[in-house]
């Protein structure tokens, strides 16, 4: 019923909306034209109208409906060309002169694989709809006008313009525009881990109209007209105006767009207008489906599809040509035989030719596999289930496992020869440690932090081994009490974040990730050094000292200063969210809400003294502001300016306005105990960052006592010794991006009430920027820190540290203003508002002060040198394409073994060259940058770089940018003309992923775009090596050796027919029933060959990951090579006269009948075929012997009702009561016995010989091991040549037998070619196994 | 999305840990290792060789004659008669003599053998109408479009049984005769009914049901263009051997598989004590009535004498398959044992 109401509501809604616009109209023609120009692609949203012709929010992703499925599913089906064919195929069979089958039989297969698809397809688009049906039956609150409060709806009814009432923990039905909100602060904060994976909370805000309701948002009063752009799918972008009756315009921006599909969090209530409903929403939009690729193993199978046609034209060209001459030798006189046509006349020998070709055509179409196709289908979608549930591929940390997006690409996993990895994120953990930094100057190591690391790491290897002795919880404890208390206590929490740690533990800490973006134990817990510790409290007292003692600031000696505004910088320098998990986020009705600076009146206004006489609603901010004259007299010094009284007043003021600022400013500052007592309520305070470097910086500043206790929109809460609770105003921040490399915070300093901006960013840009030190003695300084600190940052990056420099810059109040016009006249800007905002940071950001450095550490995630090791020796080229620099990604690649050591280093960079001569070296690693790249990449230059970068064994591009990594990739994968792979975690990875034959995203920490955009997405890096060299190599081969079995299984039964052509004057009939000839491949002969390709394991998984060497059978194509199509059909021919003529000659010259003689051959085709099968099968399951046992058994099944039921059907040939007689016959089981074993003979015998080359390499290897073994043995311990002469003369006889053996074996190899023994596909794991004896060979010899 | 699963854990998602979705099915998989090879080889070409052992004892006490007539002796003139477009109507007997060198002991069949006709060519086995074999009265009347251009004669009246394969009907009849050293001459008793399969004869081919006499029930048909004879008349001695239920003609439209066939004529009808052990050795005369005409296809006919094994008919080929086999895999066998010893100490270590 309140269903009913609301329709109703709808109607009355839509005249009242009807009659709006008619008020508005005027008025809003204007704009438009305004508009129209501004925002290209604009739509408009009346408050209170229904908006009808705007898409409501109901959601159909189904592709069909009731009544076009049929039509529309069989016009995509008939977009695959094979479909097509096999239906001209089966409709040939409906002219008389040619048809060669029941035309309705004929039908029957292409009706069959069509109909299996279909209802694929529909058990699809079911599931689509009943989830379809599930979300658009959700319940949301939507304001009913006529009730006037807020009713229950499902989303499907919620429309464009509908104000929505949301609540905490609620998912977003739709892009919502923020109006209300009940946190003070007018903020909502959303969880888009829906949409782009980031677990942390982001800020949303009312928009700038509503902020100063005090009261509840009443939608009644609402009048406004909303214009914003056309709906698009870029997440991270929303424009569009208010427009209010007034005329007044306000900016929207994407801060206060929800977005749908997001979580309500903190936030007890919000209310917002849907802007975007249904298919609309940016969530919908960036939806889409799986992608579509062919592989490597499809292309090449295509080839021989493409055989197989010629081959079969070649057959029915033959045949009818045969049929031709055969009539043409009886000459006019027709034999009795030969029948006229049915019409009587005489059919010349050229028309039944033509004829037969046609009817050859249908009765050969066997040869090409219909049921292949949707064969292959089924086995990739149980290859990606089987993908899906592999347990190694599941990260309990963050309770993913391996998703394959992209559906049909399984076996490329199997033949890749190239990967291009993303370093940060996804060879490393992309979580941030603080190691070590420096401060003007002046070092500060943190031994204790580095060894409290080291520490972690050793505690968990051995626990590790307590764990592996079987040693249980009591033992191991009382192993790690040898250490600290305290270490193991860390021990444990950090075990919690390695995966090493128990599954309670790891649970833990699953849940508290998921709470938490980016803050692992092993960031929290910071070990201060404890000269800076020392220094800071220093600072600290000292500042307090002055504060009471109303002493200048700028007393404080220069050293401390940076040590103190560092930590600063550290603390309040980034976009850190401050949670508190045990009690909702604590909520102070501040007086004033203030946003950052946005107008210029707004500016004067804060910056005038008049402020605080007119201040009806003084507040803490504005007191900070009081003193006019010391902002005036803000000048470029640090600390320098106020007063000792005008802080004294300000301080003073600040502890009486009102209860709340009691809390947020500690009024005295705390002593020491206090600060202890209250710490362990300060550790319950969360951090949420966008960056995993902001998290650790700011831990790291807490860590000294600095912490970062609130942040607003428009001030910084911090907490720092001795002083206390200091508020920053905030006036801007300038957020990160990639090409600045920095990020800066405007504020106002609380102390000095000077205008500070401080900045953090990458080393090469900041030093970049710093100011050019004068030549007074404090230039000097200067000069000296400048050197000091790019010393260290050198050292740092050494080290293989992220390296960040912070500096800051103190504006004086007329040059702040001068750029505050400039920006916000970009931030009002409509048209390129990035850029011109872009320009204003750059202006901000220039003669900058240096604080110091920091040098954060990117931890490797588990296991990437053992995987990069591993799929090196799979024979994989592994490429890091970073945007790094430099010197990081050198110790990173030398960290993950990608670099070894003794490897001759070919560095490239634009200015400097240095190439050892390559002939002279055999390992080669190749570190190239990002601007010698560039030219790398220039056409004329792309060769050689090639040449170079492929006789090197490791490359390393740094300091790359999207585009060039995926240039990069582009250019090898064409130029090669190899399989390339690229992994990556961020969205800077998307493009890479995007243009390599398998992408592959990392879901871990840094969002979801590279996942979006990649085939598969894998937890964690170290899986790759599971992925590609298991289940790629079991993907690869088990499909290539499917697909040639297609191939072989056809051929093999075609050929049954076509050598029957000469023995009945080439006129196209069939010893085999129709029913067995078109239900053989769709029936008889599918399941086992579905099972193997699904099931079969030519290695062990096992062995599989220690022999990566195995793994290059797939690169070199070596399950699947041209020739085996060529090899297989041959074996299949031969099989097929075995199979013919051996019923053939039992049968010769006795009165035996059509089909008695062929019901015999298709038994023993299906019996060949499945013991071929079964030589195939390298591991029998219970699935592959019931499969077989089940295909014998329907063929025998159907074959007797077949031939029991019916003797008129099927006429005029129907083979009645065969079946039945056969059985009794023993020459049908004779031939039974005889033919499979004739057949397989040659298969089965050559499968042996390989075995025994295995054995024979085997042997040989172990002679070569035995006597290098001895070799060594005298080397090593023997040093001297006199005993080394007594150990020949032992060893002697032992080294002349081994040589003597490996000399004959190596002829023995030689006289049975590998490349026959596996041209029949045959003993795959032998071949392996030989390339892997030569490569141990190879090694040995080396 | 959607599914709201029960085990919302921090687990949720953890695959199974079941032997088939980890594939980890227990599987056997076959060692190739020379001790499990060289037996199967060694036991198959054992196998092979003792079943074509046996095999060829048991076909060598078969015994088959084949007299090949087409123009051989008196039959000449009835085949050049055949052969002359003026004279194909006439009747034309000729009589052949032949010796039976050894016994035939046991059952002996007698068939008559057609070379070069292709009974198997697709035009051919499709120019019928089971239907009508069957006893239908609507198919009776109005054949299937099948036996297109012999469904209906000049009159439009359709032909009964319809399609080319009855009217090629095979139409030579033969008489055997024994001419013992002493005594005279006896004529070889032949069974000329049970000739076909069971089925054939009792589910297959069925006359029209009529409650008159087969003539009747076939009124308003027309007999196949070639036939001398219409098909409720095919024999005269067994008034319940006509119509399609006439054995000839059952056997005749089993088409053969190959253009070199025999089809079943009779069976020795042992109940006479001369030939209760079989065709006496001695000297035969067959008379024939020399009807079908195969000179202008090149054809040959033949009357083939044959006792069978309990495999079928004398044919040497699958005792000789099995024996050239097993000698095949012996020989496989040895070449891989040779191999075998030769590296065989490493042999031991195959298994790690």
């Amino acid at each position: 019923k309140k269903k009913r109401d609301a329709t109703i509501e709808l109607s009355k809604w839509s005249e009242e909306g009807k009659r709006q616009t008619r008020r508005h109209g005027g008025q809003r023609k204007t704009k438009m034209s305004n508009f129209a120009r501004a925002l290209s692609t604009t739509r408009r949203i009346g408050g209170d109208n229904p908006n009808r012709h705007y898409a409501n929010n109901k959601i159909k992703t189904t592709k069909y409906t009731l009544l076009s499925f049929i039509p529309k599913n069989l016009f995509e089906q008939f977009h695959r060309f094979a479909n097509v064919y096999f239906v001209f195929i089966a409709l040939l069979n409906f002219v008389p002169v040619v048809n060669a089958f029941q035309p309705e039989l004929a039908l029957a297969p292409v009706v069959f694989i069509l109909s299996v698809t279909a209802i694929k397809d529909l058990w699809e688009d079911y599931r689509r709809h009943r989830s379809d049906k599930e979300i658009n039956h959700l319940d949301c609150l939507v304001y009913s006008r006529s009730e006037r409060c807020y009713v229950e709806q499902y989303w499907k009814e919620v429309r464009v313009g509908d104000f929505i009432r949301l609540r905490c923990n609620e998912i977003l039905p739709a892009d919502v525009l923020l109006l209300s909100s009940s946190d003070p602060d007018r903020l909502c904060h959303i969880e888009t881990a829906t949409l782009d994976g980031e677990t942390n909370l982001k800020q949303r805000q009312v928009v700038r109209s509503f902020i100063d309701l005090d009261a509840e948002f009443d939608p009644l009063k609402y009048n406004s007209v909303i214009e914003c752009e056309k709906p698009n799918n870029d997440l991270n972008r929303f424009r569009g105006y208010i427009i209010h009756r007034n005329g007044r315009r306000d900016g929207l921006y994407k801060d206060n767009l929800l977005l749908r599909g997001c979580t309500i969090r903190n936030t007890e209530e919000a209310v917002g207008i849907v802007i975007y409903a249904g298919h609309e929403t940016k969530a919908m939009l960036n939806n889409n489906g799986p992608r579509y690729k062919r592989s490597k193993l499809e292309r090449q199978m295509n080839v021989d599809v493409f055989w197989c046609v010629i081959i079969l034209l070649v057959m029915c060209l033959f045949s009818a040509i045969g049929h031709g001459l055969w009539m043409y030798q009886y000459g006019d006189k027709r034999p009795v035989f030969d029948v006229l046509s049915p019409e009587g006349t005489d059919l010349s020998p050229v028309v039944s030719a033509i004829y037969l070709f046609l009817t050859m055509i249908i009765v050969f179409q066997v040869l090409i596999p219909i049921s292949l196709f949707v064969s292959i289908e089924i086995v990739k979608i149980c290859q990606v289930f089987f993908i899906h549930q592999d347990m190694e591929l599941y990260d309990e940390e963050t309770d993913s496992h391996l998703q394959c997006r992209a559906l049909n690409i399984t076996e490329d996993l199997g033949q890749m020869q190239y990967i291009f990895s993303d370093k940060t994120g996804t060879l490393t953990e992309n979580k941030m440690v603080f190691r070590r930094c420096t401060v003007a100057g002046v070092e500060y190591s943190h031994d204790a932090n580095a060894r409290r690391l080291a520490m972690y790491q050793e505690v968990d290897s051995e626990e590790e081994e307590c764990l592996s002795h079987g040693g249980t919880l009591p033992r191991r404890e009382s192993l790690c009490s040898q250490h600290s208390g305290k270490v193991v206590l860390r021990s444990q929490s950090t075990k919690s974040h390695r995966r090493t740690g128990s599954r309670a533990e790891a649970k833990r800490a699953s849940i508290l990730s998921k709470h938490t973006a980016f803050s692992s134990p092993m960031e929290k817990d910071i070990t201060p050094d404890p000269q800076l510790l020392d220094k800071v409290n220093d600072c600290g007292s000292q500042m307090e000292f002055m504060r009471f003692h109303s002493q200048l600031l700028n007393q404080i000696p220069p050293d401390l200063c940076d040590v103190f505004d560092f930590f600063i910088a550290l603390t309040i320098c980034n976009t850190v969210v401050v949670s508190s998990p045990n009690q909702p986020r604590q909520k102070v009705r501040r007086f004033e809400l203030k946003s950052p600076v946005k107008t210029i009146e707004d500016f004067i206004k804060r910056f005038t003294p008049s402020r605080l006489t007119s201040g009806s609603n003084s507040s803490s901010s504005s007191s900070l502001t009081t003193n006019r004259s010391s902002s005036q007299r803000a000048c470029s010094s640090m600390l320098s300016s106020p007063s000792a009284e005008s802080t004294l007043t300000k301080l003073n003021e600040e502890h009486f306005p009102g209860q709340g600022l009691q809390q947020a400013f500690s009024p005295v500052p705390p002593n020491y105990d206090q600060a202890k007592a209250s710490a362990p309520d300060k550790c319950e305070l969360r951090y949420e960052a966008e960056s995993p470097d902001e998290a650790a910086l700011v831990y790291a500043a807490r860590a000294y006592k600095c912490s970062l206790v609130g942040r607003l929109p428009d001030q910084v809460t911090v907490e720092l010794p001795h002083l206390g609770k200091l508020t920053f105003e905030l006036l801007h921040t300038l957020g990160f991006d990639s090409t600045r490399k920095r990020m800066s915070v405007v504020v106002r300093h609380p102390l000095t009430e000077q205008i500070t901006v401080y900045t953090k960013g990458a080393d090469s840009v900041i030093m970049d920027l710093v100011r050019p030190p004068s030549d007074d003695s404090k230039g000097k300084r200067q000069r000296k820190i400048l050197f000091k600190t790019q010393n260290y940052l050198n050292l740092y990056a050494a080290d293989g540290l992220r390296t960040l420099c912070i500096a800051k810059k103190v504006l004086s109040k007329e040059e702040y203003a001068g750029w505050l016009r400039c920006h916000l006249e970009a931030e009002t800007a409509i048209q390129g508002r990035e850029e011109l905002l872009f320009e204003s940071a750059l202006r901000l950001e220039t003669d900058l002060h240096l604080l110091g450095a920091t040098g954060i550490e990117d931890r490797l995630q588990d296991g990437v040198p053992e995987t990069i090791a591993a799929l090196r020796r799979a024979g994989l080229q592994i490429w890091v394409l970073t945007g790094d620099k430099q010197e990081t990604a050198i110790n990173i690649a030398y960290a993950c073994k990608l670099l070894d050591p003794e490897e001759e280093i070919i560095t490239l960079n634009a200015e400097s060259q240095v190439q050892p001569n390559p002939f002279l070296v055999h390992r080669l690693g190749l570190v190239i940058d990002g601007r010698t790249l560039a030219y790398a990449l220039d056409k004329s230059l792309e060769d050689k770089f090639l040449a170079v970068a492929r006789s090197c064994r490791s490359v390393l591009c740094c300091r790359s940018t999207p585009l060039q990594k995926s240039m990069v990739v582009k250019l090898v994968r064409n130029k090669l003309k190899v399989m390339t792979l690229a992994i990556g975690d961020g969205a800077n990875d998307v493009s890479m992923i995007q243009v390599a034959d398998v992408g592959v995203g990392i879901s871990g920490q840094e969002g979801m775009q590279a996942v979006m955009a990649s085939d598969f997405a894998l937890p964690r890096f170290q899986y790759l090596q599971k992925l590609l060299l298991v289940h790629g190599h079991w993907c690869y081969s088990r499909l290539a050796n499917m697909i040639l079995y297609f191939f072989y299984k056809n051929a093999m039964f075609v050929a049954l027919i076509f050598w029957y052509q000469f023995y009945c004057g080439f006129s196209g009939s069939a010893m085999i029933d129709q029913w067995y000839l078109i239900f053989f491949n769709l029936m008889f002969s599918a399941f086992p060959q579905l099972i193997t390709g699904t099931l079969d394991k030519d290695v062990s998984a096992e062995t599989l990951q220690e022999l990566p060497q195995l793994y290059m059978s797939g690169q070199n194509s070596e399950e699947y090579k041209p020739y085996m199509f060529w090899m297989n059909m041959i074996d299949a021919f031969y099989q097929s006269l075995i199979c013919f003529f051996i019923p053939y000659f039992a049968y010769a010259d006795s009165n035996v009948d059509l089909f008695t003689w062929g019901t015999p051959i298709t038994t023993l085709a299906l019996f060949t075929i499945l013991l071929h099968l079964g030589i195939e099968t390298k591991t029998w399951t219970w699935m592959n012997w019931t499969s077989i046992a089940f295909s014998i058994v329907l063929f025998f099944m159907v074959a007797l009702c077949y031939n029991a039921s019916c003797p008129t059907c099927y006429s005029p040939s129907n083979p009645y009561w065969t079946m039945e007689r056969l059985l009794g016959d023993p020459l049908f089981y004779l031939m039974c016995i005889i033919t499979p074993i004739a057949a397989l003979l040659p298969r089965y015998a050559l499968l042996h010989l390989t075995v025994l080359r295995t054995l024979t390499i085997v042997f040989m290897y172990e002679s070569v091991c035995k006597y290098s073994f001895c070799l060594l043995a005298l080397m090593l311990n023997e040093c001297s040549f006199g005993s080394f002469a007594i150990q020949f003369q032992n060893y002697g006889l032992l080294i002349k037998f081994h040589v003597i053996g490996v000399f004959g074996l190596w002829l023995f190899i030689k006289i049975i070619p590998g490349p026959i023994c596996r041209d029949f596909g045959l003993g795959l794991s032998y071949s392996k196994t030989q390339t892997n004896t030569r490569q141990v060979l190879q090694d040995l010899t080396q | 999305m959607g599914k709201v699963r029960a085990d919302a854990g921090p687990f949720a998602r953890r695959p199974d840990n079941s032997a088939f979705k980890q594939q980890r099915l227990p599987a056997w998989s076959p060692s190739l290792t020379p001790y499990t090879v060289l037996p199967v080889f060694y036991f198959l070409a054992l196998v092979c060789v003792l079943l074509g052992v046996w095999l060829l004892i048991t076909v060598q006490n078969t015994h088959q004659l084949k007299i090949d007539y087409t123009d051989a002796g008196a039959c000449a003139t009835c085949a050049e008669m055949r052969n002359d477009p003026t004279k194909a109507k006439m009747n034309c007997d000729c009589v052949i003599n032949f010796n039976v060198p050894k016994t035939f002991q046991g059952d002996v069949f007698i068939y008559y053998g057609l070379i070069n006709f292709h009974q198997n060519l697709r035009r051919y086995i499709k120019s019928r109408d089971d239907d009508q074999l069957v006893g239908r009265k609507n198919s009776l009347k109005s054949p299937s479009s099948y036996c297109e251009p012999f469904a209906y004669d000049e009159n439009a009246v359709p032909i009964a049984p319809c399609g080319a394969v009855a009217n090629s009907m095979f139409n030579d009849s033969f008489t055997l005769t024994y001419h013992p050293p002493a005594g005279a001459a006896v004529n070889v008793p032949l069974y000329r009914k049970g000739i076909t399969w069971y089925t054939d004869k009792n589910v297959k081919f069925r006359n029209p049901s009529t409650n008159t006499t087969l003539q009747q029930a076939f009124q308003g048909t027309a007999q196949p263009p070639f036939w001398q004879k219409p098909v409720y008349e095919l024999d005269l001695d067994h008034p319940n051997n006509n119509g399609f239920i006439n054995d000839d003609l059952i056997v005749w439209m089993r088409e053969a598989a190959f253009p070199n066939f025999k089809k079943l004529y009779g069976i020795l009808n042992r109940a006479h004590t001369t030939f209760s052990y079989g065709l006496p050795e001695g000297n035969y005369s067959i008379a024939i009535n020399y009807n079908f005409p195969v000179q202008y296809f090149q054809g040959r006919k033949e009357v083939v004498l044959s006792t069978v094994s309990w495999f079928g008919g004398q044919n040497h080929f699958l005792p000789i398959a099995y024996l050239v086999s097993g000698g095949l895999i012996f020989i496989v066998a040895i070449v891989l044992t040779a191999v075998y010893v030769k590296v065989g100490r490493s042999g031991k270590n195959m298994e790690e």
